[in-house]
């Protein structure tokens, strides 16, 4: 699966659209950035509730190529563009993490 | 109202010489100038003075190009001392102008100042046109706010000091305490650069790693300091040097899960007590020396040729 169908498969609002598509490797769920740095692997998609550019720095680290905001949460301006920058794709979800790392799992699981 | 600007043009740091030379005096000048006319008596001009908060204002023709002389407030003052307030500027008004060019640097701007003790210069164009005045007040704006700009520049940017032998590159980063703005810009600099050298992409992790953790360390708990990238052959060397508070049980912080930082912080996503077990896990070496109201020093290498990788 790629970044580009996930707003379709997982029915999450595209954020920041401005993304290099790639093949999705894995996925993150975590609200520490601590533990994605340690953790989260190149190629994923990170599940969260921090929704600031400090993410989008440890993103970009990491290599993560989309962040998915759940529960809704207002996304800030300059973490759009701080993603823009990188070419991290943002999505939201007025899901929960719970849900949403459901959902990306299987996906994940079942296409390979 | 002769001041003498304190920038040896010899001893001056680097930076200041860069910039005196670098700046035009049409850069720097007041453009809109307040002229008279030859027949406008003293007593006028006095009122202009006051009423502009200004020192000097150039007799020129009626279109305010041509300039025939200049009435400072030492004149001002004389005339008042002499009884002769209400003659026209034309016969009081110093003759021998001492003018700068639009297009001369700064510098000479300042030389003239200290020179030649006036207060202020007529600034001309190449058709000796005034075109602007130039006082120790407006070089003394101009250079602070170069001088901010450049500090600035200093404070969020890389220095580039010169290498040491062995060394391929050293940056060096200043972050400021709870600077969550540009937190994580040094390590996305330092990947940046270790990319171009095309480091294995498990190694580059490593180093990105604790780049970051330290990089945020600085942000949620030191008081500020510097953040320094040293990239040699085989080695790539991370030092966070803060200027306090120092840590008052190293072996603690250094236990997983430990945290001094506050709600807020925590409410970020940080201070979850991983940030140095997670440095030191990545690390090849790893070393922290911390005097409580001192500071903390973090040192952390990560070897990077395949021999001697661990």
């Amino acid at each position: 699966m790629r970044v580009k169908e996930l707003s379709e498969v997982l029915g999450v609002e595209p954020i920041q659209p401005e993304f290099e598509d790639a093949e999705i490797l894995g996925g993150y769920t975590s609200d520490l950035l601590s533990d994605v740095m340690a953790h989260a692997t190149s190629g994923s998609v990170l599940i969260t509730i921090q929704a600031h550019k400090n993410t989008v720095a440890v993103a970009g680290l990491v290599g993560i190529l989309a962040i998915i905001l759940a529960n809704g949460r207002p996304v800030p301006e300059d973490m759009v563009e701080a993603a823009r920058k990188e070419g991290i794709a943002i999505f939201r979800s007025q899901e929960t993490q719970f849900v949403l790392s459901g959902k990306l799992y299987t996906l994940l699981t079942s296409s390979q | 109202m002769s001041s003498t600007i304190p920038l040896n043009t010899q001893e001056s740091p680097p930076f200041l010489l860069d910039l005196i030379y670098r700046l035009k005096v049409k850069d720097v000048m007041t453009k809109e100038v307040i002229t008279a006319r030859k027949e406008t008596p003293l007593r006028q001009i006095q009122c202009i003075m006051k009423e502009k908060w200004i020192t000097g204002v150039p007799i020129t023709d009626e279109e305010g190009k041509r300039i025939f002389g200049i009435i400072s407030m030492d004149d001002i003052i004389r005339a008042l001392d002499g009884g002769y307030i209400e003659d026209p500027a034309e016969r009081w008004m110093s003759r021998n102008l001492i003018v700068l060019e639009e297009d001369m640097p700064l510098q000479f701007a300042i030389s003239y100042l200290d020179k030649f003790r006036y207060g202020r210069f007529p600034v001309l164009n190449k058709d000796r046109e005034l075109v602007g005045i130039i006082t120790s007040r407006d070089i003394i704006i101009a250079l602070l706010v170069e001088a901010n700009k450049e500090v600035e520049k200093l404070e969020q940017r890389i220095v580039q000091p010169p290498s040491r032998p062995g060394e391929e590159a050293w940056l060096l980063y200043h972050v400021r305490k709870y600077d969550f703005e540009n937190a994580g810009k040094a390590s996305a600099g330092l990947k940046k650069l270790l990319m171009e050298r095309n480091l294995d992409p498990k190694t580059l992790r490593r180093v990105s790693v604790a780049a970051y953790e330290l990089e945020m360390n600085l942000v949620v708990h030191s008081d500020g300091g510097t953040l320094s990238f040293r990239i040699g052959k085989d080695r790539v060397e991370i030092e966070a040097k803060d200027k306090g508070p120092g840590i008052a049980d190293v072996e603690k912080a250094m236990e997983e899960g430990f945290s001094t930082a506050n709600e807020w912080i925590r409410s970020l996503g940080f201070g979850a007590g991983m940030g140095l077990p997670n440095a030191k896990r990545v690390s090849d070496e790893f070393t922290i020396e911390s005097r409580l109201g001192e500071g903390t020093t973090v040192r952390a290498v990560i070897y990077i040729s395949p021999s001697s990788a661990s």
